[in-house]
């Protein structure tokens, strides 16, 4: 194709300009002040663009113990047992609905995308967790949202891709489902299973609604701690973790747990992002 | 295979028979099959609460604008990065509005506090200037635009990956004739570009107009104090707040039901429309 017109392309580079600083001037200026200084907070009315004196105060206090640092260990614990179990199963479920001649395949299939289609509802989901007497534990906060069903079509979508070849070598070879699976399948998989695992981990790491209603307030994953404190407006001073109690302080200490509730994401994503287009598209082509 | 399909069965098919609390008046201490039977009394009483019109009425107020406006923004934004002949440029666009997607609504919903709120960004910026501040959070008249335009921060982006994905499969070839035969930029866009998305437009769409009753809860959740249940409250936030804060459990069930089968309906409809139409759409 031919070159755009100088006006085209001076429209497309504002565009673009436009859009990436709607994404990154929040996520600065977030940063910025929870390194800020008190002093400078307050000279700015609460925000900084860009901190002269830097320092990790606010995190120092935050992490110090109490309810932050707890809620960061029970995140990370659930983020890491949730996304095991859930790959496990997923990757299970998707490989024997992946290959053909499966009993009970076909059907097993439309079961589970008719709930895709007609979700049950929260209140008897609700009943069903509390029947089964899980309240107040951190089961109730894996085991309903134990598969996806996007997440597992990906990965059938991405197994049926493997060449019909490698599964009857393997066969001949005498290897039986699990060694073909481990073997030959998963080794073949990695991109799908990347995007799959970073799914689930960042939907463990978000989750805060299930834990508001399923678990004791001692209990409470970050994200359900970010919610009471710095959407809910509770100064965190008030529960006595910033032992000076200072009211400045708290526009940096919320910043600052507002950075690690996220820095976790920011951390994996740039390693996975590649396999993103590839992986959800395979998937979501074949559905 | 076997815990994976129990998952299934428990939870959500567990989950779809204790729907039958829906026709009950529960009794915590009686539990859920113990409960007397009050047939459909729970929907009657539901029909004549104003709340639940209010909150039906939201819900639709704001699936309208989601559709207005978020749904043709993923399709705006992957038709400029799929212009950009920039390949770095355009890959480094792209890192940047998947972000959003990953980011939790408590992280989402704090940042927009943080930047429109009363003493937020913007404001200070404002009255730092000398100018009138505006109140954006808090205030119920600007609680449905805000809430759109919340998720085109987060979600636009993310949406682009599908349609991106379309426009690259577009023939190359159809491009180079339609060149040939003296098509200027946009009538390729047009006569080409257009025709050839169409189809994955309108499977997305159908897949949004069944959802249509589900317009975020989390999102809502979060926000639906700072305005009081008169602007924010919508039917997801209706059956949380009857059912698990309030208690009324039988009549939130109700409530939740009324929602799936509307849902349901709405999918099978625009599928029926989309096929009389001569498209693909989500099933055969």
């Amino acid at each position: 194709m031919e070159r755009p017109r100088p006006l085209t392309r001076a429209a497309k580079g504002v565009a673009v300009t436009v859009v990436l600083a709607l994404v990154l001037i929040p996520f600065l200026v977030i940063v910025s002040t929870s390194l800020a200084s008190n002093r400078e907070v307050v000279a700015g009315g609460g925000w900084v663009l860009w901190p002269s004196e830097p320092t990790l105060r606010a995190y120092r206090t935050v992490l110090s113990g109490g309810i932050v640092t707890e809620a960061l260990g029970v995140s990370v614990a659930l983020t890491a047992a949730g996304t095991l179990f859930s790959l496990a199963c997923t990757t299970f479920l998707a490989y024997a609905l992946a290959r053909p001649g499966v009993f009970g395949g076909k059907p097993v299939l439309l079961l589970i995308l008719f709930t895709f289609l007609f979700p049950p509802g929260m209140i008897p989901a609700f009943l069903l967790v509390k029947g089964m007497g899980m309240m107040d534990t951190y089961t109730a906060l894996i085991a309903p949202v134990l598969i996806n069903v996007f997440n597992l079509i990906v990965l059938r979508g991405f197994f049926q891709g493997i060449p019909e070849e490698l599964y009857e070598a393997a066969r001949l070879d005498g290897a039986n489902d699990w060694q073909i699976l481990w073997r030959v399948v998963l080794p073949l998989s990695k991109a799908a299973l990347a995007v799959v695992s970073l799914f689930y981990a960042v939907s463990y790491w978000n989750a805060w609604f299930h834990a508001s209603i399923y678990l004791e307030s001692d209990h409470w994953p970050l994200s359900q701690v970010l919610r009471t404190y710095v959407i809910g407006g509770s100064q965190i001073a008030d529960t006595g973790l910033s032992e000076a109690g200072q009211v400045s302080a708290s526009q940096t200490t919320q910043m600052a747990v507002l950075v690690i509730a996220t820095v976790p994401i920011l951390l994996v994503y740039p390693f996975l992002q590649k396999y993103f287009t590839k992986g959800v598209l395979t998937g979501a082509i074949k559905s | 295979m076997v815990p994976g399909l129990a998952y299934f069965l428990v939870f959500h098919y567990g989950a779809f028979i204790a729907n039958a609390v829906a026709f009950k008046e529960y009794v915590p201490f009686d539990g859920l099959w113990a409960s007397p039977w009050v047939g459909t009394e729970n929907f009657s009483r539901m029909f004549g609460d104003p709340d639940f019109w209010q909150a039906t009425w939201n819900t639709l107020f704001i699936a309208v604008l989601q559709l207005v406006f978020f749904f043709p923004a993923p399709l705006a934004l992957a038709l400029l990065l799929h212009s950009l002949t920039s390949d770095l440029l355009r890959r480094f666009t792209q890192s940047v509005i998947y972000l959003p997607h990953f980011l939790s609504w408590v992280v989402v919903v704090a940042l927009f506090q943080q930047v429109l709120g009363d003493t937020g960004l913007l404001n200070s910026t404002l009255s730092d200037a000398g100018l009138h501040t505006v109140d954006i959070i808090g205030n119920p008249d600007a609680y449905k635009p805000l809430v759109v335009l919340e998720v085109i921060w987060k979600d636009a982006g993310w949406g682009t990956i599908i349609f991106l994905a379309a426009l690259m499969q577009v023939n190359e070839q159809l491009y180079e004739a339609a060149a040939i035969d003296g098509a200027g930029p946009w009538r390729r866009f047009w006569h080409v570009t257009l025709p050839s998305i169409r189809p994955i437009v309108i499977l997305l769409l159908i897949m949004r107009l069944g959802d249509i009753l589900s317009v975020g809860f989390e999102q809502m959740l979060l926000q639906r104090q700072s305005v009081g249940p008169e602007a924010g409250e919508v039917l997801d936030t209706f059956v949380f707040w009857q059912g698990i804060v309030g208690g009324d459990t039988g009549y939130a069930a109700a409530a939740g039901l009324f929602k799936g089968v509307v849902g349901a309906a709405l999918v099978f409809t625009a599928n029926r429309i989309a096929h009389r139409l001569g498209e693909q759409g989500v099933y055969k």
